[in-house]
């Protein structure tokens, strides 16, 4: 498997993404600059999380606009598989790669903690290796995680299983609508999160919760 | 041109002493740009005229050492060619008078001063003290200065790890902000500042030069009065975004080999950068303000010199490498321009629009700045035995302390830093110290702040004593090898013999302490005149301490794990209750003599229960520090809910739960394992004893004195977001 990790100015989990992903591929991911309008040909893009711009004006939308976004986006619509985690979540928001928004936390302060998150859905590429309802940790690190989409939304992604992860009852740290913690698109290639599964990696640091989507990934697409 | 009145001297905070001496130095008359380059310059900030002579007095070699103070961050060596460089600094006055951007733009200069050297920045700590809960600002600077520490570190990619928040009357009209950053490097990849030879380009990076923070390091070296809110104009905007453009594009530039010296613009900006560099390679400098990026249209020569813009550096380059340099710079969309070149003239020379507007010899703004012996005077120790009601019930008290401003949870504090970014943060906030781990390698670091400003107020010598040895036990106490210490001196008006005393007491107490335990002191920073109209506040010497952790599956930490272990404590326990939380916050008093520190028996116990450690013996250990022994014992069961019986009779006392003797630790092993323990301990003239066993939901000392773990948990957690949630909106 061939993977790319996108390097805006301020990323900051790009080396943790890009770490994981060689571990788990056994290749070290190609680092694709912002600013760059191609990026190589790649079974798996990941867009990590951070501050792309500063996150002035509002998280991602401004890297929505960033000329390698327009080839993420053309890839993305050809079939190619996209991880948007965190900022990158935020960011495929904002490219209308995926559906709603990530509002401002509800407590209206960052959030930095693990959190325990519920598998919803196994039947997709990202989460194959996951029993359905298995519950994992991941840290989350946000202040804006609080997802929003209208009702109709909603309920068109709970019928059709995007609703990918989910806090576990109680544990929701942002407000987010339903306790989303994840979506994925329609035709299920990209697939979008706000907690850290890159950082739930190393049994040192904690439960390994993350390593099954990454793993999943690497037999997915080889 | 201006001409300097006596009242223009005033205003920028030098004396006619100090004035005359100018005078001295230059041969003539100063013009204003020149005084405002002294008076930044001769600054007690920039300066440290009133310390300078007892810090002296500290040890700063030892074998790890590679670089000590005097330089924008100390390094030591911990082994493989890996270095850790690191610093603690202080934005007091600009976070009370601004708490969210005072305290983003502390944690921005300190982390510039650890890149600057080439160091990777990996963990961010703090040590923050407020006012009283009760008064009527400190709420909005606890959540100011919080969201400011979160807003700037966690956009920087780098994990905030711990610190410490206290509270206390003396911090009602001056908090505290002191952070602390430790960064990564290899040893032979360290950058200087001395800007050595002549004939080399002088750069300037990073963002454009504007108006604000004109005149902070001179702010930071006055008292405060009722009108110090005016100042919220000498208060530096951050923009933590440029910074982390400006690290990745420093550390891109350093990997070549292009960079003679660099130097950060942090507290009076270009000035103190390029006058520091110039003295510290014996060399001149000629800078032309006309090259200067600027934020804003016709700025003067004396806005531009003193400007404290954040997220600029300053770097003096080989000849010919300004356009390797600049494609770097561009790349990373950040300004670069070559605004100097250095001179063998050992002189600041600046020009502005084909004038020269300032010209002195580098040495009066270095070595020839005053330098004070103020006379101090120090105050007898405190050495009353306090009292107490020996009939409190002692499980109450228990839970009321542990549910203290001082002594409750800083979850809701430390839950808005990012601590998980560069996953590498072994031990996160909570445990004695925290512990990251050696990016891709099996060691880690252990990095803690302490002090305990009662004690140092009732005994400035034994207290700054205890700062250092409660630094060095906490990095025992998860197995570490403690190597050095930065510091962060923050006291009152020196000008007061009083305050000078502190001082002096407290910076022996450093020496000794700091000699006794091979625990040299690479870095740090003073930061004076921390008073309001008066009063000043609590002697607080922050120590901060960095150690290493060999074998990084080897940590211990302090949550009970197992059901029954045997309940170890290291160290003697004679009940010292003089300054201690319980007779402050049962009994209301602060008084008595701090407990003493018998640095022998530190290190004594310290070296022993590292050994068990570092040999795999025990995995749970907590250090015995404020609140006493029944406090750490609650610290240990409320992690995991795992309670304990303890079986200690009658002998148990409330001095004996609630002394804080120093020297102390506890342990949890398995009974096979603590007896071996016990036997060793007896061996070397370590004393331990048997204090019980771990195990149930409860934590009980006697049929009659019992409390659910979960009970004290919940009063653990409360307080602090009760108190914030509090707030008025």
């Amino acid at each position: 498997m061939k993977s790319a990790v996108i390097v805006f100015p301020a990323s900051n989990r790009d080396r943790d993404t890009a770490e994981v992903l060689e571990k788990v591929t056994g290749t070290k991911p190609y680092m694709v600059w912002h600013a760059d309008s191609e990026m190589p040909n790649v079974d798996l893009i990941v867009i990590p999380g951070g501050f792309s711009y500063g996150d002035y004006l509002r998280c991602g939308a401004m890297a929505a606009q960033s000329h390698i976004m327009r080839d993420v986006i053309a890839k993305a619509n050809k079939g190619v598989a996209v991880l948007g985690i965190c900022n990158g979540f935020q960011i495929l928001t904002e490219s209308r790669l995926l559906p709603g928004a990530l509002m401002r936390n509800a407590g209206l302060k960052f959030v930095s903690k693990p959190v325990p998150v519920d598998v919803e859905e196994t039947q997709s590429m990202f989460t194959r290796r996951y029993r359905k309802k298995q519950r994992v940790v991941y840290p989350v690190a946000h202040g804006e995680g609080n997802y929003f989409a209208d009702e109709e939304t909603l309920d068109r992604l709970e019928g059709e299983g995007r609703v990918v992860f989910r806090y576990a009852g109680g544990e929701n740290p942002n407000g987010s609508a339903r306790d989303i913690a994840g979506v994925i698109n329609e035709k299920r290639n990209v697939m979008g999160l706000m907690p850290h599964p890159e950082c739930a990696c190393d049994p040192l640091l904690g439960p390994p919760d993350g390593l099954g989507l990454f793993e999943g990934l690497v037999e997915a697409l080889s | 041109m201006t001409a300097i009145t006596q009242k223009i001297v005033r205003e920028h905070g030098l004396n006619d002493d100090e004035y005359a001496r100018i005078k001295r130095l230059l041969n003539r008359e100063p013009n204003l740009v020149e005084l405002g380059i002294f008076s930044v310059m001769w600054s007690e900030h920039c300066s440290y005229k009133s310390t300078r002579v007892h810090l002296r007095k500290l040890p700063t070699k030892g074998a790890v050492v590679i670089q000590g103070p005097g330089e924008n961050a100390g390094v030591i060596d911990i082994g493989d060619g890996d270095a850790c460089v690191f610093k603690m600094e202080s934005h007091n006055h600009p976070s009370f008078i601004e708490p969210y951007q005072g305290a983003a733009t502390g944690v921005g200069g300190i982390m510039r001063d650890v890149f600057t050297m080439g160091a990777r920045p990996v963990a961010m700590m703090n040590a923050l003290r407020f006012g009283e809960p009760s008064h009527e600002k400190t709420r909005h600077l606890v959540s100011g200065v919080v969201s400011g520490i979160g807003g700037y570190g966690n956009c920087m990619g780098v994990p905030t790890v711990g610190g410490e928040v206290n509270f206390h009357r003396s911090y009602n009209g001056n908090i505290l902000v002191n952070a602390m950053c430790v960064g990564l490097a290899r040893s032979d990849k360290i950058f200087l500042s001395a800007a050595k030879g002549a004939g080399n380009p002088v750069v300037y990076i990073g963002s454009k030069t504007g108006r604000d923070g004109i005149h902070g390091a001179t702010m930071a070296s006055a008292e405060f009065n009722e009108d110090s809110e005016e100042k919220r104009p000498t208060v530096q905007v951050g923009d933590p975004f440029t910074e982390k453009l400006l690290l990745e594009a420093c550390l891109e530039l350093m990997a070549t080999d292009a960079i003679v010296a660099i130097q950060d613009m942090g507290a009076a900006g270009l000035t103190s950068s390029s006058a520091e560099m110039a003295d510290k390679g014996g060399a001149g400098i000629e800078l032309d303000l006309d090259h200067v990026p600027q934020r804003e249209a016709n700025m003067t020569a004396y806005e531009m010199m003193l400007s404290e813009s954040q997220e600029r550096m300053l770097a003096v380059l080989k000849p010919g490498r300004e356009a390797q340099a600049e494609a770097i710079f561009k790349k990373w969309e950040l300004d670069f321009a070559v605004i100097g070149i250095t001179t063998d003239t050992k002189r600041l020379v600046v020009k502005h629009k084909g004038k020269i507007v300032a010209d002195m010899p580098v040495t009066s703004l270095s070595d020839e700045a005053p330098l004070y012996e103020r006379p101090y005077q120090k105050r007898a120790p405190r050495k009353d035995a306090p009292t107490f009601d020996a009939s409190r019930p002692v499980m109450e008290s228990l839970v009321k302390i542990i549910a203290s401003p001082d002594m409750c949870s800083r979850r809701w504090v430390w839950e808005q830093y990012d601590n998980s970014v560069m996953a590498d943060t072994i031990q996160m906030p909570g445990g004695d110290a925290a512990v990251v781990r050696v990016h891709g390698t099996n060691k880690a670091l252990a990095i803690t702040t302490d002090v305990t400003p009662r004690y140092c107020k009732a005994d400035p010598f034994e207290g700054a004593k205890q700062a250092v040895a409660e630094a060095w036990r906490n990095l025992t106490a998860v197995g570490a090898t403690p190597l050095a210490v930065t510091d962060n001196l923050n006291f009152g008006n020196p000008e007061r013999p009083e305050t000078m005393g502190e001082i002096v007491g407290a910076i022996d107490g450093i020496g000794e302490a700091c000699r006794a335990l091979s625990f040299p002191v690479v870095s740090g920073n003073c930061s004076l005149y921390n008073e309001t109209n008066g009063e000043p506040i609590l002697p607080t010497p922050a120590i901060g301490g960095v150690g290493l952790i060999k074998d990084v599956t080897r940590v211990a930490r302090i949550g009970f794990k197992r059901a029954g272990d045997t309940i170890v404590l290291i160290g003697d326990t004679k009940g010292h209750l003089g300054q201690s939380l319980y007779l402050r916050e049962i009994e209301g008093r602060e008084e008595g003599a701090p407990p003493p520190v018998d640095l022998a028996a530190e290190k004594r116990n310290g070296d022993f229960v590292r050994r068990l450690i570092e040999q795999g013996r025990v995995d749970t250990v907590h250090d015995v520090s404020d609140g006493g022994l029944l406090v750490a014992l609650a610290e240990m069961a409320m992690p995991a809910g795992m309670g304990a019986e303890l079986s200690l009779g009658e002998s148990a006392t409330i001095p004996f739960w609630f002394g804080e003797d120093q020297a102390r630790y506890l342990l949890a092993a398995s009974p096979e394992e603590a007896n071996r323990i016990m036997t060793d301990a007896a061996k070397i003239g370590v004393p331990a004893s048997i204090l019980g066993r771990t195990g149930g939901v409860d934590l009980v000392l006697a049929p009659d004195k019992q409390i659910a773990v979960s009970r004290l948990r919940t009063a653990h957690e409360s307080w602090f977001p009760g108190y914030m949630e509090a707030a008025p909106r």
